[in-house]
């Protein structure tokens, strides 16, 4: 009987109201109530705790459920996202050297320029993720359209990276305008669980840059320089995760082919 | 069946019927849109997660809008009936901190385990034992302090 005389632990006295202790640990902690008073008191507050809480709303699980909730309403919806889902996959494009390329530091980048545009971005990106029915105006579905269109309106070949790999879905894309007029291409990915992260891309007359990281309030933003196009990846993720994803997107993005610096 | 023990939970978490349904049927239109997402485990926790992601996005919206967050009727203060006590507890719940009130009611309204609490939370177990603790704790505190009041007002 061992078990029986390792003190309970604060722990225990929840897994043991809740159900979760362990076989073999119920009978020590029975004990130590019977000699602990006030923990057995602790513990009947806590029981009555969720006595009133499942008192007070066992009503509405009992109720029947509105049509509005109901799955087979929902079905036609579903059918027209499923075919969303299905969004065409962008050819993998390795970049090599992006270890060399992030380590040539910081370039001499107009301060103001470029917080601007990660402002602006995380705007873009705290505004959308919070939409539920209309966060993007094109959906992953029309990639293809998306490419094309956006393309077309930001002036160089954009196309939504594809960052499966880390389990992030494009939910679709959206053209911005900037606060210097310019157009910026918007995309959005969420994963599984629902969390969402936006890529915001938009032309800067500014020489490359590594990447930087901000933490904002809410959400944070990675950022970088390349071929005279800025990104901002924006996210509510960890510092870790984020650059996961940022990197991950680089990789993706085609290196501009008229690109000066990059000679041939 | 899943979409009524959604509906408690989300009733639980928001203490508003409407806006708990339009956070259940939002919940059930992404899980149908994004269930290629789902890579196993258990539909319930995955959905309970889908719900308080969605719950904190609308809470975000909300803080960044102070002045409507007006205290609706529910909450005027009743002390008398059957009700008061279910009052009590469900104001004792809206003084939790978010996370604090999810895992709580996930626990001891949904009867998931701390490991599917913890999975649904996204942190390990010890966390969602502090939360649970400390839940516990501010609930009782809240509780004590009513107390005296209502027994004035008998």
């Amino acid at each position: 009987m061992k078990n029986n005389d390792l003190p309970v632990t604060e722990e225990e006295l929840h897994a043991f109201v809740d159900g979760e202790l362990p076989a073999d640990r119920r009978e020590a902690v029975e004990a130590w109530l019977a000699a602990h008073p006030e923990d057995a008191g602790r513990v009947g507050a806590w029981r009555a705790q969720s006595e009133a809480i499942r008192a007070r709303y066992h009503d509405v699980a009992a109720q029947p459920v509105p049509a509005r909730l109901k799955l087979d309403r929902m079905s036609y919806a579903a059918r027209s996202w499923k075919i969303m889902a299905a969004a065409a996959v962008v050819a993998a494009f390795l970049v090599g050297g992006l270890a060399g390329w992030m380590a040539r530091g910081i370039a001499a980048v107009a301060p103001g320029e470029f917080e601007m545009l990660t402002a602006q971005a995380l705007d873009a990106h705290k505004l959308y993720v919070v939409e539920v029915r209309h966060p993007v105006e094109v959906p992953a579905a029309e990639a293809d359209h998306l490419a094309q269109w956006l393309s077309k309106r930001v002036g160089y070949p954009m196309r939504a990276p594809n960052l499966e790999r880390l389990g992030l879905n494009l939910v679709g894309g959206r053209l911005l305008p900037t606060k210097t007029g310019a157009a910026a291409a918007f995309f959005m990915y969420e994963n599984a669980s629902g969390d969402r992260f936006t890529l915001y891309c938009a032309r800067a007359k500014m020489p490359n840059t590594a990447m930087h990281y901000n933490a904002a309030d809410k959400a944070s933003a990675v950022y970088w320089v390349d071929g005279n196009v800025a990104y901002v990846v924006s996210g509510a993720a960890e510092r870790k995760q984020l650059w996961k994803v940022a990197r991950a997107a680089y990789e993706q993005i085609e290196p501009r082919a008229a690109q000066p610096e990059r000679g041939s | 069946m899943a979409i009524p023990a959604l509906r408690r939970y989300a009733r639980a978490l928001t203490r508003d019927a409407d806006v708990a349904d339009d956070l259940v049927q939002d919940t059930l239109v992404r899980a149908l849109r994004s269930q290629h997402l789902f890579h196993g485990g258990e539909l319930r926790s995955w959905l309970y997660t889908i719900l308080i992601n969605l719950n904190r996005n609308r809470l975000r919206t909300l803080a960044r809008r102070p002045p409507l967050t007006v205290i609706g009727e529910n909450d005027a203060p009743d002390m008398s009936g059957p009700e008061a006590g279910g009052r009590d507890i469900e104001r004792a719940l809206a003084s939790l901190v978010e996370e604090q009130r999810t895992a709580l009611l996930l626990v001891v309204l949904e009867g998931l385990s701390y490991r599917q609490v913890a999975e649904v939370q996204g942190v390990p177990i010890g966390t969602v034992m502090s939360r649970l603790a400390r839940a516990r704790v501010q609930i009782k505190a809240y509780l004590d302090s009513e107390r005296p009041v209502l027994r004035r007002v008998k």
